[in-house]
């Protein structure tokens, strides 16, 4: 299980602003193996988003290298290597969620039966089946994000890449789709780069939490989670798992993410 | 029943206001044709008298609406359509015109948004000489482009058109401009993770997502498109259209055949610009864009 799937050699990105060099990342080193739940946690401009990015070919390094199965980022995403799921779900408001969830499939050339079998293979994956003909606005928001997280899994890539997908929803629904989405975890084996600023939500998710730290942004810690892979949100009560979110409070800490 | 009065009350209060404006209007003004032609028989006019005149002189500074009524009544109803002194046959003529410069339009108006979009030379240079184009006013270029055409060989509608399109192409560039722009940075990156070509975000993304802003611009550019006709007709002579019963009606001083035309083009216009907003409605809800 060991295969290492993205790997960060040296990365460094540097944006030139009008301000003078903005170093988004420095001299990040880091390889996430097959089947891991990677979480990237830290205050905002630590470079987490940045990172994802930069597996996802959405950002241009301006030092070190990645790869992300083998190839390049940019190579990876040509042979469409990962599903992305942003922050707002992005769903288009002319087409209905069976649309939104069959746009990718067009766009790679799936034939109509198979498009037909994936989106109510997915729908039934993130509990959405019946919802194929209804339109975006009729579905609430957390349901709307469970839609958008259908859509990457939809083609076959074993990497997902997620960024603050919960983010812009509210606490309970919130717990309720990070243990659909372990679910989800467990039943797909994929691997998953997971960004976020909640550290409960990365302790409960993940195998492994990337601590990172802002100015330059860069990795303060990373910390191996000793939960085991099978979870509920019980476990957050458990003395383990204030045990990692302290160490990661202390990695935060430790790259002055709380001055 | 009460709900058709609280939709059409408000409607027809206010038509009821403009007629008794425009009835005092046409009084006030008609008056002094009125006491000058009977001055000159040495007569004094009674009220009702100078009242009943200034709704019944035949060349009045301001027609009374009922006047353009009836001569509207004459010239649409009465009037078989083939004949030249038919208002709808006027009509029709500027109507064509209106539709073919419309179509060129909006065709023009589109292939140039998607230019400035997606290529930066474009971007950079040719929104300023479409903005130029609009500062220039049409009465100044609109004979040059007819003896232009007709130099050529060109005569007839196209030329009309050609104005027409002068006129709406302006509103679709703009409003395509900023609907092909319409998708935000997050949309756009998504089409990047699936790595798909630029024509497949064109068709599924930024097309989609402009329609709103397309048929904004489509109303005000058939507007514009039939001011386009209408003035496209002035230099032509005044052989037909309603802008040809314009100059016509203000060559001969014939105030109640302007007033005829410019109500008939009022209301053409009224027409065609709810036209686009039903097309505009039945496409949204068919795209799943309104609830």
């Amino acid at each position: 299980m060991n295969e290492t799937v993205i790997s960060a050699k040296n990365l460094s990105l540097t944006f030139q602003t009008n301000d003078g060099p903005v170093h988004a990342l420095k001299d990040i080193n880091l390889d996430i193996n097959k089947g891991d739940f990677v979480s990237f946690i830290g205050p905002s401009g630590c470079g987490k988003t940045t990172f994802l990015r930069c597996m996802a070919d959405l950002e241009a390094p301006t030092g070190g290298s990645i790869t992300v199965n083998g190839m390049s980022a940019a190579e990876a995403r040509m042979k469409r290597a990962y599903g992305y799921v942003f922050q707002a779900a992005g769903l288009y408001p002319w087409r209905t969620i069976g649309g939104n969830i069959r746009l990718p499939l067009e766009i790679m050339g799936y034939d109509k039966a198979e498009q037909a079998k994936r989106v109510a293979n997915v729908l039934e994956l993130v509990e959405l089946a019946g919802f194929e003909k209804k339109f975006p606005w009729q579905l609430s928001g957390g349901m709307q994000q469970r839609a958008s997280i259908a859509r990457a899994l939809a083609f076959d890539a074993d990497i997902l890449l997620m960024d603050e997908p919960f983010g812009a929803l509210d606490e309970i629904v919130r717990d309720h789709l990070n243990e659909q989405l372990l679910k989800l975890w467990a039943r797909t084996e994929k691997t998953i780069g997971f960004v976020t600023h909640s550290i409960p939500e990365a302790v409960f998710l993940s195998t492994r939490i990337v601590v990172m730290s802002p100015r330059p942004g860069r990795i303060a810690d990373v910390i191996e989670s000793t939960l085991p892979r099978d979870r509920t949100l019980d476990i957050r009560e458990s003395q383990e798992f204030i045990d990692i979110a302290h160490r990661v409070r202390e990695g935060l800490r430790a790259g002055h993410a709380y001055d | 029943m009460t709900k058709l009065w609280h939709t059409a009350g408000p409607v027809l209060s206010i038509l009821l206001v403009l007629a008794l404006l425009w009835y005092g209007a046409a009084i006030a003004l008609n008056a002094a044709w009125a006491k000058d032609k009977a001055s000159r028989i040495d007569k004094t006019l009674s009220f009702s008298e100078l009242v009943a005149d200034t709704m019944s002189q035949e060349k009045p500074l301001l027609p009374a609406p009922h006047q353009v009524v009836k001569e509207i009544y004459e010239t649409t109803v009465l009037k078989k359509i083939t004949s030249k002194r038919s208002l709808v046959w006027h009509s029709w003529i500027t109507l064509s015109a209106t539709l073919l410069g419309f179509a060129f339009g909006t065709v023009l108006g589109v292939l140039l948004a998607v230019g400035i979009v997606y290529s930066r030379a474009m971007d950079m240079s040719v929104m300023p000489w479409v903005i130029t184009s609009q500062t220039i006013p049409i009465l100044a270029v609109a004979p040059m482009i007819i003896v232009v055409l007709n130099a050529v060989g060109v005569s007839g509608l196209l030329p009309k058109a050609f104005i027409s399109m002068y006129l709406s192409f302006f509103p679709v560039v703009v409003g395509m401009v900023k609907g092909l722009r319409a998708p935000d940075q997050m949309q756009l990156d998504q089409m990047r993770t699936w790595s798909a070509p630029k024509a497949t975000s064109f068709w599924k993304l930024r097309l989609p997502s402009s329609m709103p802003y397309l048929f904004a611009s489509l109303k005000i550019g058939i507007a514009a498109s039939l001011v386009g006709a209408i003035v496209g007709e002035l230099p032509t002579g005044a052989v037909a259209g309603l802008g040809a019963r314009l100059l016509a009606g203000s060559y001969y001083g014939q105030t109640i055949q302007i007033w005829s035309a410019l109500i008939c083009a009022a209301v053409l216009a009224a027409s065609l610009v709810a036209l686009i907003g039903m097309i505009e409605r039945i496409t949204l809800r068919r795209m799943g864009m309104v609830q």
